[in-house]
């Protein structure tokens, strides 16, 4: 790591952090971080350890962020969500199935304990990261309903609240903010519901106090601040979809070969790198292909983009 | 007056580049360096050709002449900024990588009509000195009006490159319709004199 740009009261946390995780590496072993009130796992990794990239200091995991809710500049969230406020707070899962139920965050905490993964983050933007979650997987929250026969699509959606996020003031994107997933997605081990980042609790600007993270697919398929979980017939229409359907496809798999009108997405730029660092080469699924290229076995990946 | 405004003005115009030159040099450019770059120089070019595009209004509505004597250190800083702005993409971002770029140039509408503003811009740096004047006497000043296109490119390059219906970009278009309406109410002003007389 190249901390010399920080002040040591500054890295302080995040280098004990990252000699903490390669001691636990040496160990061969991975394991949640204890905060408050909250189950913890050990287990061994159960998903392709991140060993090619450096880990993304704290400071630009939690102060480069897209949250329109707060903002449309990378720096908003950080400053705008200070106040915002994350207790109590209830998830409901409705919709398809034969039990909806309603959960606070406290209860699924308690209920599903939250293990570590470092996974790649990747923007449609042309942006990378490296972020240790905290987190479980969705399917582990997805179990506690039984979708009916007709349940195809698992639709997301995210708190609407203009009072405290001032960017849903202004009709930026249809508000709510709203995501999708197949069900086989959503059931996928790799999908998980996070709770927190770098051994710490979620902060605001990255979501709290639950969010989505799909790492094969781009960053805005990874909902935000949720509300509601529903399992539906159709193929849900997201946000960003309706906002540019020809921009934003309801997949939106990482994926090399296929260029967003806008941006190439061949190759990315690594956040934290100084000036002179080249672009990396994007890679097919975010690089997690082994494991969810099966998804989309015989589709065509142009097409469904 | 001009000989104490015309420095300083220069001096002025430069802070921009210090401010960036200063943020690479002490690596003070955040999360995402190139775009930082990229983002500050091409703001000031936008910000500069309005600027120099706002010179000819501000004379016809104040009635000062003055103004028109910073219309070209203008143009040519629009210019300036312009260059780094390319140069960041080119040589920071694709590490003078030449495929991804032609191939950007010729997919990417944004970037399509940024590139095309550019090189609008090459002929008018060219022929801006004074001797250029002479020698192209009227074509001088048909070759000049380029510029108000390079406005429109310039503004259309910034709302194309949005995702989404962003506050800045129009803010930039709504003075870019004003100063082209000043001046297509000035035109149509000096023909209506024309034609009585």
């Amino acid at each position: 790591m190249k901390l010399n740009k920080f002040k040591s009261s500054e890295i302080t946390p995040e280098n004990f952090y990252i000699n903490r995780r390669k001691f636990l590496k040496k160990m061969g072993i991975v394991t949640g971080t204890a905060f408050a009130s909250q189950n913890i796992i050990t287990s061994a990794l159960s998903y392709t350890p991140e060993t090619e990239r450096k880990i993304t200091p704290y400071k630009f995991a939690t102060t480069y962020n897209n949250y329109y809710e707060f903002g449309t500049s990378k720096s908003d969230p950080h400053k705008n969500s200070k106040d915002f406020i994350t207790k109590p707070w209830d998830i409901k899962i409705d919709g398809e199935v034969e039990n909806e139920i309603t959960l606070s965050v406290e209860e699924i905490k308690n209920m599903i304990p939250s293990e570590e993964r470092i996974y790649r983050f990747r923007c449609v933007e042309g942006w990378s990261m490296v972020v240790p979650w905290l987190g479980f997987p969705l399917n582990k929250l997805l179990n506690k309903v039984k979708p009916t026969s007709k349940a195809k699509f698992v639709k997301f959606t995210s708190v609407y609240d203009p009072d405290q996020m001032k960017g849903q003031r202004f009709p930026v994107l249809n508000w709510p903010y709203k995501e999708g997933l197949r069900i086989d997605e959503a059931m996928h081990p790799l999908t998980i519901m996070v709770t927190g980042l770098y051994g710490k609790e979620l902060p605001n600007q990255n979501g709290a106090p639950l969010r989505l993270i799909v790492p094969w697919k781009y960053g805005f398929k990874s909902a935000k601040a949720i509300v509601n979980i529903k399992f539906v017939e159709k193929m849900p229409v997201s946000s960003w979809m309706n906002a540019s359907p020809n921009e934003y496809g309801f997949y939106s798999n990482v994926n090399p070969n296929v260029s967003h009108p806008r941006w190439s997405q061949a190759t990315e730029r690594v956040i934290g790198e100084n000036i002179y660092s080249p672009r990396i080469k994007t890679v097919m699924f975010n690089g997690y292909g082994d494991e969810v290229a099966g998804l989309y076995d015989g589709m065509d990946l142009r097409k469904n983009f | 007056m001009i000989r104490i405004f015309k420095p300083t003005i220069f001096v002025l115009c430069l802070i921009p580049f210090i401010i960036i030159a200063y943020q690479i040099l002490f690596n003070q450019l955040g999360a995402e360096p190139v775009k930082q770059v990229t983002h500050h120089t091409g703001e000031w070019t936008l910000r500069f050709i309005l600027l120099s595009l706002a010179m000819t209004p501000l004379k016809n509505v104040t009635k000062i002449l003055a103004w028109i004597k910073y219309r070209r250190m203008l143009g040519l800083f629009a210019f300036f900024y312009g260059t780094l702005h390319l140069l960041t993409y080119i040589g920071f971002d694709y590490q003078f990588n030449f495929d991804p770029i032609i191939d950007d140039v010729l997919n990417k509408k944004f970037i399509f009509i940024g590139f095309a503003a550019w090189l609008l811009m090459l002929p008018l740096a060219i022929t801006s000195n004074q001797k250029m004047v002479l020698i192209l006497k009227q074509n001088w000043k048909k070759i000049h009006r380029l510029s108000y296109l390079i406005g429109i490119f310039a503004v259309l390059h910034f709302i194309w490159l949005s995702k989404t219906i962003f506050f800045e970009p129009l803010i930039y278009l709504i003075i870019l319709i004003t100063l082209l309406t000043l001046r297509l109410d000035f035109i149509k002003f000096i023909f209506k004199k024309k034609s009585v007389t």
